[in-house]
């Protein structure tokens, strides 16, 4: 039994692709993203906005993606860890978490890379005090940060 | 009593092994195709929450589920007396008598027992609709007085938790080697120390518990696709409970998103959600909310030191300690009271102390129930040792450096046996601390600090923090505990073999979670069998199905590198030898004369003749005629092989026996600076210097050293769970609960000593947990940078408030809480209590 005025319209564009749906007024965007559309790369590790593995790109902004509502995202472009890579060809951003050992469990990760290319498109050169910076709304348990900040000094480096 | 034999083979730095191999995990987790807990969906399933107590301690006086089945979309509600109608037996208990009696079903029955206790459990058509239902599960309770105190929870009157034990003491034991009474006796010096508390807190793994658990009508048969990271404990406990045998209860797991310990705690849950799912009918989908998680998961041991006594000579040899330490299980038994006999593993720590005495009690209380945290017991342990060593530094006026030096086990002391029975394998802990030292330019920071004098506003500390991390247990140490229980020993299974086409395929018995199982296993492979590890394919996760697991199997207490390597190493030599074999025949030539190189097997003396790994496999899979009988009967090109340490049982009575494998050590030292207004400490220096014996992947280790110290920084300044007296959690969110963040963090300087193990079949000493030195380490500097104030650092967590009231503690008049006797020329003449 479904009231009306619980469920919203809205299109919504995802790594360059168009989606119409119907959303419960109170489902996340997170949960829309995972669990209407499937997209698992972006993860849940809190319910207070405070660890950042939600992380996506909303109209060109960082944003937590389990602090808006999917209805909030009617008109939007939204950028996803799924849409990151192109044909399976990583990233520099990607490909330097990867060398530098910037990941251990992986589940931090999407939200990390999402926070790390939406730095390196606004500051080209960013020294270690302005990445640490840009990354602290990005809990993550597993690395203590050190491979973190050399990924995306070694991203910054070879895009320079 | 046993001294363990160095083995015969250890495996040599090949092609992989010892290289920083670049990890295979990585290509999907980069892209967010990581399969989580809460990527696995099922057809039909439901979703589940639990319904949880507002109380520390109170009475159920009834549930009423009316309103939550109203609810469209709900499939079914199950409370605690349900549950417990549906077991057959409650958990399976560790404790001996009288606690051996806890009654504990997967929910709560009759009482709570801490605030976040799950009385039900519901199960709707969607995340939010059953969390809306939970909401409507209407629960009145009758609150009782709540213990939260460790201490406290021992004495005679204090509330009780579990009525049938009569009492909330868990376990009590002493430990008592050597003959400390003759050595405090004998002593120059006794340095006595009222209290020393090393709180609570948790690592957090960024993902929470999750499952999809499905009682399946059809076959009876309950699979768990969660990510429990020791799934046949897991397993063992349920079992009987759930009345399912265990080749009916199925676990597997896939990626998981760090566990830390915390996710062996997870087995009571996984047991409701499948009677719950056996109800309704239908696979249960769970996901844990982090406040859940903060309320519930797990914490790790809180354990408070009364009482203790160190007996020290005139030239710094510290004969040994006795301590009263009481350990803090929470509400329920949960892997508990194995904790109070993990420590013992490390019973002197770093140092060649001969008398060691502990009263050792656990007791339970009205606070979430504890698991094994990373550093499980022996973290607790380690640092009580180091607040001891740094306090009789502080104390006597002893060099923090030179004391330590002269008390460390040496080098040459190597096997070394401890007082009970442990054999510390290799190291060398003067070398370690003297690189720690250069790193953090300990010399420089000195001269730094005596030039900074007072009223400044900052007083400058160098801190040292020794520690061990052992690995690979001996389970038979569950018997120092309950004599009564059937455990030993310890180990682990892996399966390695070649596929239709040749391929190599590597199955494990681990749950990784982030310790790169997948990459390093195929190093260990690829070098055994003489191809490249691209060719080696690991399967990801653990699964029942594969058979490819003992009771021990999982990841946890810094064991895979010995455990789970020599396994994949030994399941390998013995693929090799039937690939060497079966190409002699097809080659018509010798075994020794078969060499194997990048997947192809070649007759040494003349390379035209060869057969590639594809040839090989089609002989034995599809075209066995061509085979003789007996190569047909001996060959399957399917090893499987069980790595068992050479373990023996411990003596209960005695509280000894090789409790442990491995011992790694990592010694770290740090610069802190703090501001006398207002307690802030800030990490102006941090170094690392870890010894894991030969490093399988040397990144990979660097990247568990820089892991561990993060979260022990955390604890030490920024983490802890606290509860009020009424029990209530004050932290249960990432609000209060404040997880270090890349701000918080300095740089972590590294540097790694190689001292192969000679007990493991590949020189490897397990590592990961780390052994907490950060906190270690930080209560030594501010104990330094406080050098002038009399102060005593004896809490492990430091934060602002609790730093600022050190600093100004001489003004505060506060009993120090320290008192050192000493004996001049025979007689008992000071005694200097700081007042």
């Amino acid at each position: 039994m479904v009231e009306a005025g619980t469920v919203q319209a809205i299109e919504v564009t995802i790594n360059g692709e168009k989606h119409e749906a119907t959303v419960p007024a109170r489902q996340l965007l997170v949960h829309f993203l995972r669990d209407s559309l499937g997209m698992k790369g972006t993860h849940i590790g809190c319910d207070t906005g405070s660890c950042g593995a939600c992380t996506v790109i909303v109209d060109g902004r960082l944003t937590k993606s389990c602090m808006m509502l999917a209805a909030q995202a009617d008109g939007a472009e939204i950028e996803t860890i799924e849409g990151v890579a192109q044909n399976g060809e990583l990233t520099p951003v990607q490909k330097a978490f990867h060398e530098q050992h910037g990941l251990q469990c992986g589940y931090c990760t999407p939200g990390l890379v999402m926070a790390a290319t939406f730095l390196l498109r606004r500051n080209a050169e960013p020294t270690e005090e302005e990445i640490r910076r840009a990354i602290r709304g990005n809990i993550c348990r597993c690395t203590g940060y050190m491979n973190i900040v050399k990924s995306i000094a070694s991203a910054a480096g070879e895009a320079a | 009593m046993t001294t363990t034999a160095p083995t015969e083979t250890p495996l040599e730095t090949g092609r992989y092994v010892g290289q920083n191999v670049p990890r295979v995990e990585d290509r999907r987790l980069l892209q967010g195709q990581g399969e989580f807990a809460d990527d696995v969906w099922m057809h039909r399933q439901g979703y589940a929450h639990f319904v949880r107590s507002p109380h520390a301690h109170a009475r159920i006086v009834s549930i009423d589920v009316r309103r939550a089945l109203e609810l469209d979309g709900v499939y079914a509600v199950l409370t605690g007396a349900e549950a417990k109608e549906m077991c057959q037996v409650p958990f399976f208990q560790i404790a001996p008598e009288p606690a051996g009696q806890i009654e504990e079903y997967p929910l709560a029955v009759d009482k709570v027992r801490y605030h976040g206790d799950a009385v039900a459990v519901v199960l709707a058509e969607t995340r939010e609709l059953a969390r809306d239902a939970a909401g409507l599960v209407d629960v009145e309770y009758e609150p009782l007085p709540a213990v939260v105190d460790t201490v406290a929870a021992a004495e005679a009157d204090a509330p009780l938790l579990h009525e049938q034990v009569g009492t909330n003491v868990a376990w009590h034991g002493t430990y008592d080697w050597g003959d400390i009474d003759w050595a405090l006796e004998n002593a120059d010096h006794v340095v006595e120390i009222d209290r020393l508390h090393f709180h609570r807190f948790s690592s957090t793994p960024l993902e929470c518990n999750g499952a999809v658990v499905n009682w399946d009508p059809g076959t009876d048969t309950v699979t768990v696709s969660s990510n429990n990271q020791m799934p046949m404990f897991a397993s063992m406990v349920i079992g009987p409970t759930l009345g399912v045998p265990s080749n009916r209860l199925l676990f597997n797991t896939r990626d998981i998103g760090g566990a830390f310990g915390i996710k062996i705690g997870s087995y009571p849950q996984i047991a409701a959600l499948a009677l719950l799912s056996r109800k309704a009918g239908r696979p249960v989908k769970w996901t844990e909310y982090r406040t859940d998680h903060m309320l519930s998961a797990g914490h790790g041991n809180e354990r408070v030191f009364l009482d203790t006594k160190v007996a020290v000579m005139r030239d710094g040899t510290i004969l040994g300690f006795k301590t009263r330490a009481f350990d803090d299980a929470g509400g329920y038994l949960h892997y508990e009271p194995l904790g109070a006999v993990i420590w013992s593993q490390v019973c002197c720590g770093c140092y060649r102390f001969k008398h060691i005495q502990v009263d050792y009690t656990e007791t339970l209380t009205n606070k979430c129930p504890t698991v094994p945290n990373r550093g499980y017991s022996r973290l607790q342990h380690l640092w009580l040792i180091e607040r001891i060593v740094d306090i009789v530094a502080h104390e006597l006026g002893f060099d923090p450096v030179a004391l330590r030096k002269q008390n460390y086990v040496q080098p040459d002391d190597y096997p070394y046996e401890t007082p009970n029975g442990c054999v510390y394998d290799s190291g060398d802990l003067p070398r370690s601390l003297d690189i720690a030292l250069e790193l953090i330019g300990a010399e420089r920071w000195r001269q730094r600090q005596r030039e900074l004098g007072r009223g400044s506003g900052k007083r400058i500390g160098i801190g040292i923090g020794s520690t061990l991390d052992s690995g690979t247990n001996n389970f038979g140490q569950a018997r120092i505990i309950n004599p009564e229980l059937p455990f030993s020993g310890n180990g682990e299974a892996a399966y390695v073999k070649l596929d239709l086409y040749g391929e190599v395929n590597v199955n494990l018995g681990t749950t990784p979670q982030g310790q790169s199982h997948e990459t390093t296993a195929a190093q260990v492979v690829a070098d055994v069998l003489g191809v490249s590890h691209e060719m080696v394919h690991v399967t990801a996760g653990f699964d029942q199905r594969n058979n490819t697991y003992v009771a021990f199997s999982g990841t946890y207490a810094s064991q895979f590198a010995v455990t789970g390597l020599a396994a994949a190493q030994g399941a390998a030599e013995k693929l090799r030898k039937e690939i060497v074999e079966l190409a002699a025949f097809a080659l018509q030539a010798d075994a020794d004369e078969i060499e194997i190189e990048d997947g192809t097997c070649y007759v040494r003396s003349d390379r035209e003749r060869a057969i590639p790994f594809i040839g090989i496999a089609n002989l034995v899979y599809s075209n066995n005629a061509v085979l003789p009988m007996e190569l047909r009967d001996r060959y399957s090109l399917n090893c499987r092989h069980v790595y068992v340490p050479p373990f023996q049982v411990p003596d209960p009575a005695a509280k000894r026996g090789n409790l442990t494998l491995t011992y790694a050590s990592q010694i770290h030292a740090c610069v802190v600076e703090i501001d006398e207004e207002t307690g802030e400490v800030a990490i102006l220096e941090y170094a690392a210097v870890d010894d894991c014996g030969r490093r399988i992947n040397p990144k990979i280790v660097e990247g568990q050293v820089h892991g561990a110290t993060a979260l022990g920084l955390g604890a030490a300044l920024y983490e802890a769970f606290e509860y009020d007296e009424d029990g209530q959690l004050q932290q249960a969110s990432f609000y209060d609960y404040h997880a270090i963040t890349a701000l918080d963090t300095p740089e972590i300087k590294t540097a790694d000593i190689e001292s192969p193990s000679p007990f493991t079949p590949n020189g490897a000493k397990g590592m990961g947990e780390g052994g907490g030195a950060p906190l270690h380490a930080i209560c030594s500097a501010i104990q330094d940078a406080l050098s002038d104030e009399d102060a005593v650092v004896s809490d492990s967590h430091n934060p602002w408030e609790r730093v600022w009231r050190l600093v100004h503690s001489g003004e505060r008049g506060e009993p120090r809480g320290v008192v050192v006797s000493s004996r001049d020329g025979g007689e008992s003449v000071s005694s200097r209590d700081g007042s």
